[in-house]
């Protein structure tokens, strides 16, 4: 049996400090460089929005020799577009649909929207996907057919910019759907809990997202619409974590009601430790596989999943515990406290709906 | 006794996982002996999985709302209005201000009203009139001899044309989501003012309809027809020109004349189709009693005739109600015409008061009759849709990284079966016995409610699978903890479980419940994230707990007295 994992003995708690720390570094570092590269000037948007978000050029490539869709997005990423959306077209099997976001230095104008900034817009787009695309050979340009100039590899058929996919109005739906299935989380939590523990679990996910944003911040990776639903999946992992040690302080105040809720609390993070590096470890692992072998298109999806499988993991025992702890004690032990210690080793009422007669876990 | 209880558990199993086969990898149809080879069982695989845009592709459709046509409506009626202001209007002394006629010019990129005056010396006195009346805000006004003009400066030219093309826009995402084509993506295309929105859509069975049902511009109004009233039979002319005489020749602002394409309900009339018949016009008061914006409610039923013959009832919101009783109340005896499009679909004698409905009739197919309430419902569009572009395409994400991804996916999921084989041993043939019925019930229960699976519903297909192997995790966990706490195999199996099974209560419907709002609240990409995790939630309660626990009572009622568990 592989039963390394019983015996563990940590302070969690006694850590706290130093975890909210590195939490709050974390998230000041993304702070930092959200509105840092908001007020440089010349500097970049706090976040780097993607083509479904931000709307950007889309270019129809009619090709003599239709390359692979990596090959045309190997071409677009020496050129600095790391993010486009490539999608064939099945009825004219040579042309190609490349959507690249907006070109740097180009951006979309606010208010009033300006046709003649539009049209350059698309021509530095244009140019960036004819500059990629030359590396396939010789552009036929104006009215030259593919046809008339045998040497030609190429032509680009059709250029215009689109809008976002995701306007504001979806990110702002996805932004309440949240919010309001967050407090759902918040109300169940406090009627199978109490209210400690639902504002540790819906703090800790309010933490998880804004270290993997900040993440996306700092290091600039694309947002587009697969993030979102990373985001929302990162969301269920976290609560699902901090319940699953809840649900353990709540068993075990039930069973031994002599010790304090600070050591009760540590205990069952360790009792549960087996389970957590079990199920947090696969899917770790399974991100991390993702992340390498998921390939380009996935990458902020992965990256999403990836930094939000740790920070859900870490949120649990960092941020949900310690929160939930601190405020019983602002409130006073008293209402765990008074109750009359029950002797070991007897039939117990569990917290559960049924009774169960056991010894509490050896230590 | 306890063995029947067992035996039942597993019948229960053994059906749900054979309907569910069928399901994923059955066909539609009787099947045959290709269904039983791989390739078959792929194909049907694919065919019975709707996957969306982003997977695999769809339609791409580029359209152009007709926006100028947009702005010659808007300059006319503001012409009409605006001489019926100023014809009203009267100077201090109660004398008319001189008012004779207004004139439009609509070309592309010039839009004017204009209105003419016997006296120059009382424009001032008549824009007062008409501002009261008519909205000019964005126009620029100017006077040249006896006429006051409006014109429509090409900025403002250009911010109504993109309000239209918004306007249009959400009026096609109702009218594509009503008809249930799921998860489309609808974006702008072009610049501001271009009036393209382009419109993807997953492998939709009828293209052809959809694109009928997006470009109807479904503009319904209620008319009077200018006509003697009742017993007298409706006023109606044999040709345009006969209609025209009749009004002196042109229409002017208060008088239209329109198609009128008569339908008889006598059964040989019926059989003789609409073209073929003789041209009919008829002459109507401008502007419309009510109009299509006051509709509340639109719906397809069966004619009176019954059979394939279909009309469509609608009713008012309350204050076209009103508007709408005010005026039968006025006009008893007199003929109404419902308009759509321009075009006269029915004309009646007002036999009574009417307030809040009414009807279209005009040989529609049940089709037909379904697709045009859908679109009254919607609203109409401000301005008419040609199609410009139309392809079918390839998944956004690209076949080549959807095929990594799929790879990556599978790998991962390898591991956690290899993991939980050697972590936990026989239990954990247990555990991916457990898992892999979640995903096969999964996929049959998307199949059954006819979702379309995208990279969201994917995200949360993940997750569903991530807490069913938590599921596995906490009760084995339990069950090893009981048993180093010295219980024997069997009250450690049902005391993990017991144990567990609070827990995996709490976290799945903590997440349902989350789920459930997302649903609700969330459109598109976040209601496909929500689907897919909700069922597995609800699955995984059955997978994880029923089917592992009988697959742990049947390795206990072999052996009852077992010591040690392979766990």
């Amino acid at each position: 049996m592989s039963n390394f994992l019983q015996n563990i003995q940590i302070d969690w708690l006694g850590k706290r400090k130093a975890f909210i720390a590195v939490s709050i570094f974390i998230m000041l570092a993304g702070l930092v460089s959200s509105i840092g590269r908001q007020y440089t000037p010349g500097g970049t948007e706090a976040f780097n929005l993607g083509v479904d978000f931000q709307g950007g050029t889309v270019v129809v490539a009619k090709f003599r020799a239709r390359p692979a869709d990596d090959d045309i997005r190997n071409a677009l990423k020496t050129v600095g577009i790391n993010e486009p959306v490539i999608q064939s077209s099945t009825d004219k099997t040579d042309e190609v649909l490349i959507k690249i976001p907006l070109v740097e230095g180009t951006s979309q104008p606010e208010t009033a929207p300006d046709a003649n900034k539009l049209a350059e817009q698309v021509q530095a787009g244009r140019a960036t996907v004819k500059s990629a695309l030359d590396t396939f050979g010789k552009e036929a340009e104006g009215e030259i057919t593919l046809d008339s100039a045998p040497d030609t590899a190429y032509k680009i058929v059709g250029t215009d910019s689109v809008g976002a996919v995701a306007g504001s109005k979806l990110r702002n739906q996805a932004v309440t759907a949240t919010l309001f299935g967050l407090l759902g989380i918040l109300l169940f939590i406090a009627f199978r809990y109490d209210w400690t523990y639902a504002a540790g679990a819906v703090i800790a996910v309010f933490h998880d997202v804004l270290i993997v944003l900040a993440f996306f911040s700092v290091f600039q990776w694309e947002i587009n619409l697969t993030v979102i639903a990373a985001l929302l999946t990162l969301v269920g992992f976290s609560v699902n974590d901090s319940i699953v040690i809840f649900d353990r302080i709540r068993e075990n105040l039930s069973l031994n009601r002599t010790g304090s809720l600070y050591e009760m609390t540590n205990q069952s993070i360790n009792q549960t430790m087996s389970r957590t590096i079990v199920t947090n470890g696969l899917v770790f692992l399974s991100v991390l596989a993702l992340v390498w072998f998921g390939g380009e298109v996935l990458r902020s999806f992965s990256l999403a999943l990836f930094v939000g499988a740790i920070t859900g993991t870490y949120s649990t025992i960092a941020i949900a515990s310690p929160i939930a702890i601190w405020w019983q004690n602002k409130l006073g032990d008293s209402r765990v406290r008074d109750v009359t210690p029950q002797p070991t080793g007897e039939k117990l009422a569990s917290s559960s709906r049924r009774t169960v007669t056991r010894r509490p876990v050896t230590r | 006794m306890k063995n029947t209880g067992l035996l039942i558990r597993t019948a229960i199993i053994i059906v749900i996982t054979l309907v569910a086969v069928y399901l994923v990898f059955g066909p539609r149809r009787a099947p045959n002996a290709s269904d039983f080879s791989l390739q078959g069982v792929k194909d049907n695989l694919a065919k019975n999985i709707n996957l969306g845009l982003d997977l695999k592709g769809g339609s791409h459709l580029v359209m152009r709302v007709k926006t100028e046509e947009y702005l010659k409506r808007l300059a006319e009626n503001n012409e009409s209005a605006a001489l019926l202001a100023a014809k009203e209007a009267k100077d201090e002394a109660g004398n008319p201000l001189g008012v004779t006629d207004g004139s439009v010019v609509a070309e592309s990129g010039n839009y004017q009203v204009k209105i003419n005056l016997t006296d120059a010396s009382k424009a001032a006195a008549v824009i007062d009139a008409v501002k009261k009346k008519v909205d000019f805000v964005n126009w620029t006004e100017s006077t040249s001899g006896n006429s006051i003009i409006w014109s429509l400066p090409a900025q403002a030219q250009g911010r109504l044309k993109e309000q239209a093309t918004e306007q249009a826009l959400k009026i096609i995402d109702s009218r594509i989501n009503a008809f249930g084509v799921k998860e489309p993506t609808l974006q702008r295309q072009g610049a501001a003012d271009s009036g393209q929105i382009l419109l993807q859509m997953p492998g939709v069975e009828n293209p052809e309809r959809v694109k009928a049902l997006v470009g109807e511009t479904s503009r319904l109004e209620l008319m009077k027809i200018v006509s003697p009233p009742n017993p007298t039979p409706v006023q109606i002319y044999p040709s345009k020109e006969a209609a025209l005489q009749s009004i002196g020749g042109k229409e002017s602002d208060s008088r239209k004349v329109l198609l009128y394409t008569d339908r008889d309900d006598s059964a040989t009339a019926a059989n003789t189709p609409p073209d073929q018949k003789p041209k009919q016009y008829v002459v109507v008061e401008s502007p419309a009693v009510v109009d299509g914006s006051e509709l509340r409610e639109a719906a397809a039923i069966q004619g009176k005739g019954g059979g394939s013959d279909y009309q469509i009832t609608f009713s008012f919101k309350p204050a076209g109600a009103q508007k709408f009783g005010d005026w039968t109340g006025k006009n008893i005896g007199n003929y109404m015409a419902v308009v759509l499009n321009d075009e006269v679909k029915s004309a009646a004698y007002i036999k009574s008061q009417i307030f809040d409905s009414g009807e279209i009739s005009g040989r529609f197919t049940k089709n037909t009759a379904d697709d045009l309430a859908l679109t009254l419902k919607s609203g109409a569009l401000p301005a008419g849709i040609e199609y410009q572009e139309e392809r079918t395409v390839g998944p956004s994400l690209g076949a080549d990284s959807i095929r990594s991804g799929v790879a990556a996916s599978i790998g991962g999921l390898i591991f956690v079966i290899l993991f939980m084989l050697a972590y936990y041993r026989g239990s954990g043939v247990n555990a991916v016995i457990a898992l892999v019925l979640n995903m096969l019930l999964t996929l049959a229960a998307l199949i059954v409610f006819g979702s379309t699976l995208t990279l969201p519903g994917i995200a949360g297909l993940i997750l569903g699978i991530g807490m069913a192997v938590d599921s596995n995790v906490l009760i084995f966990e339990r069950i090893r903890e009981e048993m180093r706490a010295g219980f024997t195999v069997s009250e450690a199996v049902s005391m993990g479980f017991d144990r567990a099974f609070v827990t995996i209560i709490d976290t799945h419907i903590t997440t349902i419940i989350s789920s459930v709002i997302l649903y609700v609240t969330g459109s598109g990409p976040i209601k496909g994230f929500a689907v897919t995790l909700i069922l597995g939630l609800l699955i995984n309660l059955f997978t994880a707990v029923f089917v592992s626990r009988t697959i742990f009572m049947w390795i206990l009622s072999r052996n009852p007295k077992m010591e040690k568990l392979s766990i």
